[in-house]
């Protein structure tokens, strides 16, 4: 038996807003019927103020997935489109107090429900961009499928490489063996032999790379991002690179805010794709280093 | 009324009878079996009589063709990879796509350990091809391994037939029969069976206890080795208390048997048919002329089966689903798939599976509930419209994959 928060129960025994919408004018239909899961999620927008006036939906699913289809009515009512689509799955989430990770995709079907039924409503054409695979990790509700792509894109050879790209396998450690399958399967599509405790490359990923053209690299990243740190009022600038550690400091309101660390991942994150190499990012504050490390 | 339990293919409970035949053996008759001194001594006279009482339900020729496992699933790996220890020149197996992951699960692990599986198709009602198995059968085949009964469906299988060909071409049978025992008489002397899987839950014994029967003479190798526990062939202490569980239950199930095919049966046939009156577009899947005697697996299209069990168990109501979301995987039941049920009506089957402690009572409130349950989950349904599903369902919505 799941899990399930008193919410989830509440919103699956009592859905609120449920049924056709008789005059919406804009309809999301998504899900997949042979997962078990489909959506159509009924608008009514009022054109001049672009707020929505009301929300309907009906499910084909289990029962989280009708809370999360009855929570997301209740979250956008009342809201613009464009505050509506500010709504993201894991607010879904935490409106119903958590989700099991099984049952994630529940709520970012809802997301999804949102997005095709705004789309509908301005005359859009929305169209999925990720496709959905078995659940792997189970810490981190990671699927198969997002596994498989980052080990294609970049090129990994070990469970140590997938954890640190995607978080898989970085819990329990239970899904390793799911995991080396996956590294098999995708490592024979390179003509490479997975092996079992092979370390990730070493310094064969950064593409003989001299030292100033990863340090320029390195910039280039940190200037893409700048922009948008300094919409909040902060900045980052590069302090040294030591190997696979780049050291880089957090200026103005990004220093100690508390998205420092999310946003440093998601920086880290960049730059491993982009240097096609493991590396860790490490703030020079001690403090904040603590927080990005543990994030 | 405390629930109503029909999901008895899961796990059973245990008889009082069986718990009060265990008690004494937890305080009074601690000893090991293995000891010389008299508390052992009558432990193992305990285990002997279990196992005699396991032989009888099993109509198996000896008492020492019954080796005590901690589970089906240590038996069903037990046998298989015996069969294959024991006969290296041969290196393929031959199963069905509807078996229980007990054995599904462990043949794609041996087919990555380079043996060739051959998985037998079914029909829409379940039922195997006996002209692909006999096709399939040759001197490379190590081990023929076809469940007795489904879990799902409840859909028995000629596995006695079966059994004789594969002998034929010198192949061993096992047969999963977790389900089947103590519902449907066995004699096991009298068949090609070389190897059944019981499970003990599954018949009102406690669980972590279960049976390998071995035909004497079955060439064997040992998945546990270590002490000359159950003659070498089952290496570890003996779980002895629910040992002597076992034996007290095997007893009590064959004096049920003609209940079991009776008032069980009738029972079960009551609460398909009422459901069926009162809710439309269902329907039961599987072959109901050749099932279990307490099984039944209804599909209701168009809504989900998780949805379907949260709301029974709101009315105390115990069963289960084939849905995807019910085991967390992203595909509905094997089993519904393998029959070709439709999506829209394989995420929304039931089993409702019944014991001799179902009552009428029970089986009439059931039929009450259910109809409305149905509806509920239907009007929540974008397949759904009014009275009946929308017009032409699968293109009133087919949503974008997400």
């Amino acid at each position: 038996m799941w899990d399930y928060s008193d919410k989830v129960k509440d919103h699956f025994f009592q859905p609120r807003n449920a049924g056709v919408l008789a005059d919406a004018n804009g309809v999301g239909d998504v899900g997949s019927i042979s997962c078990g899961d489909a959506l159509r999620l009924m608008l009514k927008v009022e054109p001049e103020s672009d707020i929505i006036l009301d929300a309907q939906f009906q499910t084909f699913g289990c029962g989280s997935a009708i809370a999360s289809s009855s929570a997301l009515t209740e979250m956008i009512k009342g809201k613009t489109l464009e505050e509506a689509l500010k709504v993201s799955n894991q607010d879904i989430a935490d409106y119903l107090d958590g989700l099991p990770p099984e049952k994630m995709h529940c709520s970012v079907m809802g997301r999804e429900a949102l997005q095709a039924a705004v789309a509908n409503y301005r005359g859009e054409v929305w169209s999925d961009d990720h496709e959905e695979g078995a659940l792997v990790c189970k810490c981190f509700a990671i699927d198969a499928v997002l596994i498989e792509d980052t080990i294609r894109a970049n090129n990994l050879c070990s469970v140590q490489d997938v954890t640190n790209y995607t978080k898989a396998g970085g819990g329990c450690s239970s899904c390793h063996e799911g995991i080396e399958d996956i590294l098999a399967r995708v490592m024979v599509e390179r003509g490479e032999t997975y092996t079992p405790g092979s370390a990730p490359k070493q310094e064969v990923s950064p593409v003989g790379l001299t030292n100033l053209q990863r340090i320029r690299k390195i910039e280039a990243v940190l200037e893409s991002v700048r922009p948008q740190l300094k919409r909040d009022g902060g900045d980052i600038e590069l302090v040294d690179v030591d190997g696979k550690t780049i050291y880089v400091n957090m200026t103005g309101a990004c220093a100690g805010c508390q998205m420092e660390a999310l946003t440093l991942q998601g920086i880290q994150q960049k730059l491993m794709e982009e240097l096609k190499e493991f590396i860790k990012i490490v703030p020079t504050k001690v403090s904040s280093l603590t927080r990005a490390m543990k994030g | 009324m405390n629930g109503i339990y029909l999901d008895n293919n899961a796990t059973t409970r245990v008889d009082p009878a069986v718990v009060e035949a265990m008690l004494p053996y937890f305080t009074e008759q601690f000893g090991n079996p293995s000891s010389m001194h008299s508390f052992g001594n009558k432990v193992g006279l305990a285990i002997k009589k279990a196992r005699m009482q396991v032989q009888e339900l099993l109509g198996a020729e000896y008492d020492s063709e019954i080796i005590f496992t901690s589970c089906g699933t240590e038996s069903d790996s037990t046998a298989l990879l015996s069969a294959l220890k024991a006969q290296p020149e041969r290196r393929e197996i031959i199963t069905t796509t509807v078996e229980h992951p007990a054995i599904l699960t462990l043949c794609t692990y041996l087919e990555k350990e380079g043996y060739k599986v051959h998985l037998l198709q079914v029909d829409h009602k379940g039922r195997l091809d006996m002209a692909e198995y006999r096709q399939l059968l040759s001197d490379q085949v190590a081990v023929v391994s076809v469940m007795w009964a489904n879990n799902e469906t409840g859909t028995f299988f000629p596995v006695v037939e079966m059994a004789e060909l594969a002998n034929a071409v010198g192949a061993m049978f096992h047969t999963d029969a977790v389900q089947a025992v103590g519902k449907v008489p066995l004699n096991l002397k009298d068949t090609k069976i070389d190897m059944l899987s019981v499970s003990g839950h599954k018949l009102h014994a406690p669980k972590g206890i279960g049976v390998l029967y071995l035909k004497r003479g079955t060439r064997f190798r040992p998945m546990l080795r270590g002490g000359h526990q159950e003659r070498g062939r089952r290496a570890g202490t003996e779980n002895s208390t629910s040992i002597v569980g076992l034996g007290k239950a095997a007893e009590m199930a064959l004096e049920a048997m003609d209940y079991e095919n009776t008032e069980v049966a009738r029972l079960r046939d009551k609460l398909e048919a009422g459901i069926l009156a009162k809710v439309p577009r269902s329907f039961v899947t599987g072959d109901p002329d050749n099932r279990l005697p307490n099984t039944s697996n209804i599909a209701f299209e168009f809504i989900e089966g998780e949805a379907i069990l949260l709301l029974l168990n709101k009315f105390g109501i115990a069963a289960s689903s084939g849905s995807a979301c019910t085991s967390g995987s992203l595909e509905p039941s094997h089993v519904m798939r393998a029959m070709g049920i439709p999506y829209t009506a394989a995420h929304g089957t039931v089993r409702f599976s019944l014991s001799r402690y179902s009552t009428e009572a029970e089986v009439d409130r059931v039929i009450q509930v259910v109809p409305e349950i149905i509806a509920q989950l239907r009007k929540l349904s974008p397949y759904w419209d009014g009275d009946g599903p929308a017009a032409e369902p699968e293109k009133a919505f087919a949503p974008v994959y997400a």
